[in-house]
């Protein structure tokens, strides 16, 4: 039954929100709450000479001052074990060496990049924690430090990790069929260096944290803006040897996520052990400064990719080395550098492959997953390097990917690559052909139709799969209240997502009542015993048929304790809009409330040997990821004289299997085509040679407005997963992965004959103008 | 450095507050902290992102850009104002709601009385004027199609409802 499943129900978020009722970390101020501060590293890469603190702690109302050395006593350095987790055959096919060094909360000894934490200051407020900072006295040798990635794998490059022979974190490779028989047999070869640029998620909410101690049973609850509230849980848990019960995360309202808040860092670990330590709440909340420069980066690979083809166009082999700048530590392991490599080659047939992949730690930031998780990289590097091919053979770059796709007819399709997961790279199910047909209707409409202000327009495409829905599992548990409403707990949270909403839209058909009838409460650890949270695209996936799950056995029960009490044989009875009936009887109507309020002890209508309590739990583990897909197209107007490039139009062609509410579908989607769009022409973080970061606010680091805006043109090309009963794919990240490299493939395409080769973004005005110069003096040589 | 608080006479939602607050103490931390009118958020801190938009006597204004000293005197609304009391959405908010122009709704209500302040200026305002009022706000969610088009419905709807 699907009464609501596909339905654009209006979002019972919204109300609250728009009341300014919201809760968010910062709106929690349990009675009295302090606040720290973090004194952050001003240098890429020193050693930590003396810290005096003495006179902040004389500071009326400063309450804790907690420095490396001391952290070090309480808490041993950070590591997460997913960093460890590399499957047998992954390790087989690809040859992985992934070396992880554990990173302090704060360091005692040495920093490694600008922004890390060296000393954590508690007090009244923030205001009175700020001023301590300054009172702390903090000696810092400067020590060389290395921030471009092929610096940093040089041979006498300043180390990042003392203790190792190089920067060199995680190498891998992987060959398929014979690629240098296919480059040496191709009628085309086209050799391309590209570059994605580093950037930040920065959600509206920055990161925050609160910590309170129960004082009756010493418990912890933890507050924050995770997007992995078992996780975090999980990781505290372990780092600090408390008992599994002994923290609760909570992830409240979150303003925004998109990977950034995926990760667990290092003022998580010190507002908890400063909670403990002076059993009274405590809260941090990351100011912008502290986001762009000490919350995870994202993006910045390098790509020296080559794609041969025959005189056709039909591609005969892919090579690529790729190397990833992974900032000061290797937090999360393979997750990025992975997801890269498997997603490089995309929807295409490409019989021959030479991939190598190798992240170098530098003195910057850790770069971790941000909104497509490596796969925006890859695809900006596969999708450019097929519109250079395209040009070298004179042949529509629409064309050209046309002739190449994997058909529907190849689906399931095997890509003989082992996923992260350890099964065999599978995509699942697909139309790639006519997403691509689609959009290359709308683009050519687009072209036809705009323009003819003067500026030079441009036609760009970019296709992508994206595998969604990723394990291990997600938990759920639906409840019936005595009222009758259902209660569903997930260890899913929503970071804007419409959880609330959608959530309660599969829960409404799976048990048979109205959609206002549900309340969904998720990321609370309190409430099921296991659970991960939201990433990667997963929760509808993960989530959603979890609750599928446990929703028909409540459904089930509720038929049941019905049939006890009209007389009948639960299979013939109908359950719909929360009145359960026998079939063909509407006279025999008794809603859900009449069905569990008699569950009282000592109701006389309570069926004696009824269990009173209706819920039931589900766990859903996804035998592996399902694969989304889109074709997008970006149409430009470039202003040659200025270098201006606006997104006129941009148009998606989707496929995220079943979808559970188009409204909020489709939100989703030009969110991340915004997001897309900022790394395309605006965002990137930039470091200076020496290691300081230039872009440490929203006047040098510049997010799209209102007016980067383009119009829309969305379509859902929707194929069902056949690997979940719900049939749904995940779409959370899927709208960043074509931006970069649909706009940089336009804006090439309204310049080409200037000679212009885009191989980086952002594409601003002056990076544009230079791109023009250049052209022209390779126009003029050649 | 911290200097002695000072009496702060304001009113705000149309309520009349005397609160005691330190020269420095920013009026988005002030109304968030002192008052705990938590429905205005603060996402940058340097005014560049204007989920802090309030209207200080009308007038869309960062919260937190002004001192609290500074809005002694002052008729302040914020989010909480529009609707009060579980009251009717106001026009603006109803848009926002039915246009789906929110997701994470941390940035709505910055993005809320933005639309609201340029509305009841300039009712009439054309669409390039609209925009311009909204590129003032950064929405990461939404990729802000929806928030053009919810202004554009409060726009009629607070023109019919004139």
């Amino acid at each position: 039954m699907s009464d609501w499943i596909g339905q654009s129900v209006p979002r019972v978020e919204d109300d609250r929100l728009l009341r300014g009722e919201g809760r968010f970390v910062d709106d929690l101020h349990p009675a009295g709450a302090l606040e720290a501060a973090f004194l952050r590293s001003p240098h890429a890469h020193a050693r930590i000479v003396s810290i005096d603190a003495s006179a902040a702690l004389e500071l009326d109302g400063v309450e804790l001052v907690l420095d490396g050395q001391v952290l070090a006593q309480q808490a041993a350095p950070m590591v997460f074990d997913i960093a460890e987790l590399i499957p047998p055959n992954v390790a087989e096919s690809t040859g992985v060496t992934s070396r992880v060094h554990p990173m302090p909360a704060i360091p005692a000894d040495r920093v490694t990049h600008v922004g890390q934490p060296i000393v954590m200051v508690v007090a009244r407020d923030r205001y009175v924690a700020e001023d301590a900072l300054e009172l702390i006295d903090v000696v810092l040798e400067p020590l060389p430090a290395v921030v471009d990635a092929e610096a940093a794998l040089a041979p006498d490059a300043p180390l990042v990790e003392d203790s190792w022979d190089d920067n060199e974190a995680i190498s891998f490779a992987f060959t398929k069929g014979d690629p240098d028989a296919a480059f040496r047999d191709a009628a085309v070869v086209v050799e391309e260096r590209l570059r994605s640029n580093r950037a930040s998620a920065s959600p509206i909410e920055t990161r925050g944290v609160v910590a309170a101690v129960d004082p009756m049973d010493g418990r912890v609850t933890v507050w924050s803006s995770t997007q992995t509230p078992f996780i975090l849980r999980d990781f505290l848990v372990k780092l600090l040897a408390l008992g599994p019960d002994d923290i609760r995360v909570v992830a409240p309202d979150v303003g925004g996520g998109f990977g950034l808040k995926g990760s667990i860092y290092p003022e998580e670990v010190a507002v908890v052990l400063a909670a403990r330590a002076l059993g009274r709440p405590v809260k941090w909340i990351e100011d912008r400064a502290e986001h762009l420069a000490a919350s995870t980066h994202g993006r910045e690979q390098i790509h020296e990719i080559a794609l041969a083809a025959d005189a056709d166009g039909k591609l005969l082999a892919l090579r690529d080395r790729v190397l990833i700048n992974g900032g000061a530590f290797n937090t999360l392991g393979i997750v990025v550098p992975y997801n890269a490599f498997t997603h490089l080659v995309g929807p295409y047939e490409v019989p021959a492959l030479d991939i190598g992949v190798r992240v170098a730690l530098t003195h910057t930031m850790v770069t971790a997953p941000y909104r497509g998780a490596g796969r925006p990289e890859v695809v900006f590097a596969m999708e450019r390097a097929l519109d250079r091919l395209a040009r070298a053979l004179g042949m529509d770059p629409g064309e050209l990917r046309a002739r190449n796709l994997i058909g529907p007819e190849q689906m399931p399709y095997a890509t003989g690559i082992v996923y992260r997961d350890g099964t065999d790279q599978v995509y699942d199910s697909g139309d790639y052909p006519h997403l691509l047909e689609r959009a290359r209707a709308h683009a050519e409409a687009a072209r036809a139709e705009l323009g003819g202000d003067g500026r030079r327009i441009g036609v760009g495409y970019a296709c992508y799969v994206e595998g969604t829905g990723v394990g291990p599992f997600e938990s759920a548990r639906v409840r019936v209240e005595p009222s009758g409403r259902l209660t569903v707990f997930t260890g899913s949270s929503s970071q804007g997502q419409s959880h609330r909403t959608t959530l309660a839209q599969i829960a409404a058909d799976a048990v048979g009542v109205s959609v206002s009838d549900v309340d969904v409460v998720g990321g609370d650890t309190g409430t099921l015993s296991h659970g991960f949270g939201t990433i990667a695209s997963r929760s509808v996936v993960v989530a959603g048929n979890a609750i599928a799950t446990a929703g028909g056995e409540v459904r089930d029960r509720l038929l049941e304790l019905a049939a006890d009490r009209l007389e009948a044989s639960p299979g013939d009875l109908e359950l719909r809009d929360g009145v359960i009936h026998v079939a063909g009887s509407p006279e025999t109507a008794m809603p859900i409330a009449a069905v569990v309020g008699p569950l009282t002890p000592f109701n006389p209508g309570r069926p004696k040997d009824a269990a009173p309590v209706v819920e039931a739990g589900a766990i859903h583990r996804p035998s592996t990821v399902t694969y989304a897909a889109g074709a997008h197209a970006a149409i430009v107007a470039v202003d040659e004289r200025t270098g201006v490039v606006e997104v006129l139009r941009y148009v998606v062609v989707h496929d995220c299997g079943r979808v559970i509410n188009p409204t909020v579908a489709d939100g989703q989607i030009t969110g991340g085509v915004l997001q897309g769009i900022g790394g395309a022409l605006l965002e990137e973080l930039v470091y200076g040679e020496d290691g300081q970061l230039q872009t440490g606010s929203f006047i040098d680091y510049l997010l799209p407005t209102a007016s980067e805006a383009p119009e829309f043109v969305l379509e859902h090309a929707d194929v069902p997963s056949p690997l979940n009963p719900l049939g749904v794919k995940g779409l959370g990240e899927g709208g960043a992965i074509g931006p970069p490299a649909a706009v940089a493939n336009a804006v090439e395409d309204a310049l080409a004959d200037l000679g212009v080769v885009v191989r980086e973004c952002p594409l601003g005005p002056s990076q544009v103008r230079e791109l023009i110069r250049q052209g022209q003096v390779n126009t003029v040589d050649s | 450095m911290s200097e002695d608080p000072r009496l702060v006479r304001l009113t705000v939602n149309g309520v009349e507050h005397a609160a005691e607050a330190e020269p420095r103490l920013l009026l988005s931390d002030f109304l968030r902290h002192r008052l705990g009118l938590t429905g205005t958020h603060v996402g940058c801190e340097h005014g560049v992102c204007g989920a802090c938009t309030v209207l200080v006597d009308g007038a869309p204004t960062r919260a937190c850009l002004m001192f609290a000293v500074q809005a002694e005197g002052s008729s302040v609304t914020t989010i909480e104002g529009l609707a009060p009391d579980g009251d009717a959405l106001h026009p603006v908010q109803q848009a926002f709601h039915e246009q789906h122009a929110m997701q994470c709704g941390f940035c709505t209500p910055g993005f809320v009385l933005s639309t609201v302040a340029l509305l009841e200026e300039k009712p009439d305002a054309d669409d390039d004027e609209l925009l311009d009022a909204l590129s003032g706000n950064l929405c990461r969610c939404t990729g802000y199609r929806n928030i053009i088009a919810a202004a554009r419905q409060a726009r009629e709807g607070m023109k019919a409802g004139e």
